[in-house]
């Protein structure tokens, strides 16, 4: 039975400092470059010992700064939880010593602090577990998050001979000074992104106004007035989700090369907008449903036609509704990449993804590719983390789609 | 006898019916332009024998040039079928000759009146070419005379048989999709990557959604930032995850034999059963924070007096988990799983721009692009996309018959 803390502590330990060891290796790996690899077999060891130590002495603190002291010096040694390459400055191998001690020992005894030495009932092991979980799910989640972006990120900056050398090293030569945003200066120069951007801009900005002119009043409908087929409108919004857009753009694609809209701004804009329609009408005639009627009706007592009750009343209230579709279906626009792909040849007329794929060959370095990707996604990251409560909201707001 | 109520649609009735569909039409009339309409298409492609070529309609084409210098001239036409294969029926040429010219005498196919020209070719071959010349005289400046024959550009007709529009049909399309032994293994893959792709996502978005339901500082934070890979632009994040596990200077693999984990570097896009993998976890990685939303917003609605309840009947946290929460949580959990499971199957750019459908990541929808763009012809890609509505069809009828009465959805 592990219900003792005897038993369960040292597993728990041994565990964490095994996951503890790899992230900060990993991190130091990232960011330095060098080499930095966690020990398993010693993380294990040295985990359990210390997990066993500190719910020995559950709450007392000089244990716990003997602990995390005992840890570092370790890690300074053969047997420590971490392996370290020749090439490691002796300051960074302290500093990373030093932070994995403090990380444990603070980390460990939070993890640890409901269990006792002897039997510990159900509520108190598995909250101790659950903790453990816990830590591990922050870790691992940020950093799956993080690295692709990270990587995205600084590779841009580098230079080619640089990334070949050694593709871990992510460290920045400051000494460049604006030399770092090459990339991106020749991108704009010489590859015509600003261009890009302004089209993608542009393209989006007007597939937002036509999806809302659509959808708006069609969602009232949906909503508010009774008529026959209402409900059989509803489910078949529902089932164009549901089309696959390949299957659609094989004919889209014929239509356009016949009638001469392919590698045309207008042929995109006007497919763009269907294809956010069906969401953008779900999701506003669920919030619609949501007003009071009573409103709506006493305008109408007083004399308003119908139009002009959409236009005086549901419209002013439903104002965070129709941010939350305007930021969805500016993203999906922003980052729609097939229909762009298939449609679109002549690099002049190119969207932002569209000239991304373009910077995909052998000719073209790396970080040229990379600093595209930063430059489509920082707008719509950034627009993201501003109105980030409406694009939460809309996101669940019905609109699954993806 | 009591006054009966009266039956039937009022007008009041029938003038918010007429509004209603009138609000609608925008909507209906431009997703039956560009949804129903292309739906269509492609059961019709789909049983022609359609390739990339076809696309450009066959046509006579004529061009008209001034030969010979001095008074010794003459007027070329030029005339070719675009086509070296489909033949053009009652192919004729018309020009109006400037008043400058004076024609000399004019031979068989074309007649002269007045200052009107007409040829009649009749019907041609698939690639015909001839060349007609007529001697004639300029009166005045040459100069000028060229560039009122320049003014007056021939104008020629002929009806093609366009292969789109005729009644020709083959079933050789499917019997080609059907037949290969590729179909098989290109269904298994798109099997594969769907349901692990939803599964996985399903597990991760719950896991990250236990994680976040508690309040804490910087909780908003952490809920903005594990949205990342979804908000950001497929192109963006698949060729940072290329670049991140190339196998020559990818920062993955580097870190991998660092570690002691892999001897050499691992091509994890290119080999034959990692690259499946490798694009399943990117799905995953992608559309987690999308099932992670939506759980979290049905956790925050769940009522807490249920788990004072079970504090109280002493239950612990794992048996809260077990028996209050995720029965909660099944409803939205399954119409998650049909949901995403639509559309991972629907899934095209992801595979597309991380291994281009190859090293066995070949699924249906790549598999439409493959037939029409790549192998250039276009029937048997649509023949393909008819095979994916099918199964679409099964999946809504599953989606509508099982799920949508659950959450109202």
């Amino acid at each position: 039975m592990p219900r003792h803390g005897y038993i369960a502590a040292p597993i728990l330990g041994a565990l964490w400092l095994l996951i503890v060891a790899t992230t900060i290796a990993v991190a130091m790996s990232f960011a330095t470059g060098q080499a930095f690899r966690p020990a398993v077999g010693f993380s294990l060891v040295w985990g359990a010992a210390l997990g066993l130590a500190l719910v020995f002495w559950q709450g007392s603190k000089s244990a716990a700064a003997l602990a995390a002291l005992a840890l570092f010096g370790s890690a300074l040694t053969p047997v420590g939880p971490m392996i370290f390459g020749p090439d490691v400055a002796g300051a960074t191998w302290a500093f990373s010593a030093a932070a994995l001690a403090v990380v444990l020992v603070v980390s460990l005894r939070q993890i640890l602090a409901g269990l006792r030495f002897g039997a510990v009932n159900r509520h108190e092991f598995e909250e101790a577990a659950i903790r453990f979980l816990t830590g591990f799910g922050y870790i691992f989640f940020t950093a799956i998050v993080l690295i692709p972006f990270y990587v995205m990120v600084m590779t841009s900056l580098k230079s080619q001979q640089a990334l070949l050398q050694n593709p871990l090293d992510f460290g920045l030569d400051l000494s460049r000074g604006w030399g770092l945003l090459r990339s991106y200066y020749e991108l704009f120069a010489d590859f015509n992104f600003g261009r890009y951007l302004w089209t993608s801009f542009f393209v989006s900005v007007l597939t937002v106004i036509i999806t809302l002119l659509f959808s708006i009043p069609g969602a009232y409908a949906v909503a508010r007035l009774r008529f026959r087929g209402r409900a059989a409108i509803g489910r078949s919004i529902l089932l164009i989700y549901m089309v696959p857009m390949i299957v659609l753009a094989l004919p889209i694609y014929i239509a356009f090369s016949m009638t001469g809209l392919r590698n045309s701004i207008t042929g995109l804009v006007m497919i763009y907008p269907v294809t956010t329609i069906p969401v953008a009408l779900y999701m506003l005639q669920g919030y619609f449903r949501g007003l009071p009627a009573e409103v709506e009706e006493a305008g109408l007592m007083d004399g308003l036609s119908r139009l002009a009750v959409i236009w005086k009343i549901t419209l002013p209230l439903s104002l965070p509704a129709l941010a939350s579709v305007s930021l969805y279906v500016f993203m999906i626009a922003w980052n729609e990449f097939l229909l762009a792909f298939m449609l679109l040849d002549d690099p002049s007329k190119f969207t932002l993804t569209r000239g991304i794929a373009s910077l995909n060959s052998s000719e073209i370095p790396r970080q040229h590719l990379m600093a595209g990707a930063v430059i489509a996604t920082v707008p719509i990251m950034a627009l993201f983390l501003g109105l980030e409560r409406f694009m939460t909201k809309g996101l669940t707001a019905g609109s699954v789609k993806g | 006898m009591a006054p009966e109520p009266p039956k039937g649609t009022g007008p009041l009735q029938k003038r918010e019916a007429r509004l209603a569909w009138g609000l609608l039409f925008p909507t209906l009339f431009s997703v039956a332009l560009v949804v129903i309409l292309p739906l269509l298409a492609i059961f019709w492609i789909s049983v022609k024998p359609v390739g990339l070529a076809d696309l450009r309609a066959t046509a006579p084409i004529v061009r008209e040039t001034l030969r010979g210098r001095g008074q010794d001239l003459q007027i070329e036409y030029r005339l070719r079928n675009s086509s070296q294969t489909d033949p053009i029926k009652g192919v004729t040429l018309t020009d109006v000759i400037p008043p400058q010219f004076t024609l000399g005498p004019v031979a068989q196919p074309c007649v002269l009146t007045g200052r009107k020209l007409a040829c009649d070719f009749g019907d041609i071959e698939g690639g015909f070419r001839t060349r007609l010349r007529i001697p004639v005289t300029i009166s005045g400046d040459p100069a000028i005379a060229e560039d009122a024959m320049a003014q007056s550009p021939p104008t020629i007709t002929g009806t093609a048989d366009n292969i789109l529009t005729n009644f020709s049909f083959t079933f050789e399309n499917f019997a080609r999709v059907f037949d290969s032994s590729e179909f098989y293994s290109v269904l298994g893959v798109t099997i594969f990557y769907s349901v692990f792709g939803t599964i996985g996502a399903l597990v991760m978005g719950l896991f990250a959604a236990m994680l976040l339901n508690k309040s804490f500082r910087g909780q908003g934070i952490l809920r903005g930032l594990y949205l990342f890979p979804y908000v950001a632009p497929v192109i963006a994040v698949a060729f940072t995850w290329v670049t991140l596990f190339d196998p020559f200077s990818g920062s993955a693999n580097a870190l991998l034999i660092q570690m002691g984990v892999s001897a050499g570097p691992i091509n994890f896009f290119g080999e034959r059963p990692l690259a499946l993998i490798m694009v399943t976890v990117f799905e995953i990685w992608r559309y987690f924070p999308l099932s992670f939303l939506f759980i979290l917003a049905r956790m925050q609605s769940i009522d807490t007096d249920m788990y004072e309840a079970a504090d109280m009947d002493g239950a612990s946290p794992f048996q809260k988990f077990w028996y209050l929460s995720l029965p909660q949580l099944l409803g939205i959990l399954s119409v998650l799983f049909l949901l995403r499971f639509i559309w991972t199957f629907n899934k095209f750019d992801d595979i597309f721009l991380l291994t281009g459908g190859n090293a066995g990541t070949r699924t249906l929808t790549v598999n439409v692009y493959e037939q029409a763009f790549a192998v250039s012809n276009i029937g048997a890609g649509a023949a393909v996309a008819v095979v994916i509505f099918f199964c679409l069809l099964l999946f809504s009828f599953l989606f509508f018959r099982f799920i949508s009465r659950e959450e109202g959805l």
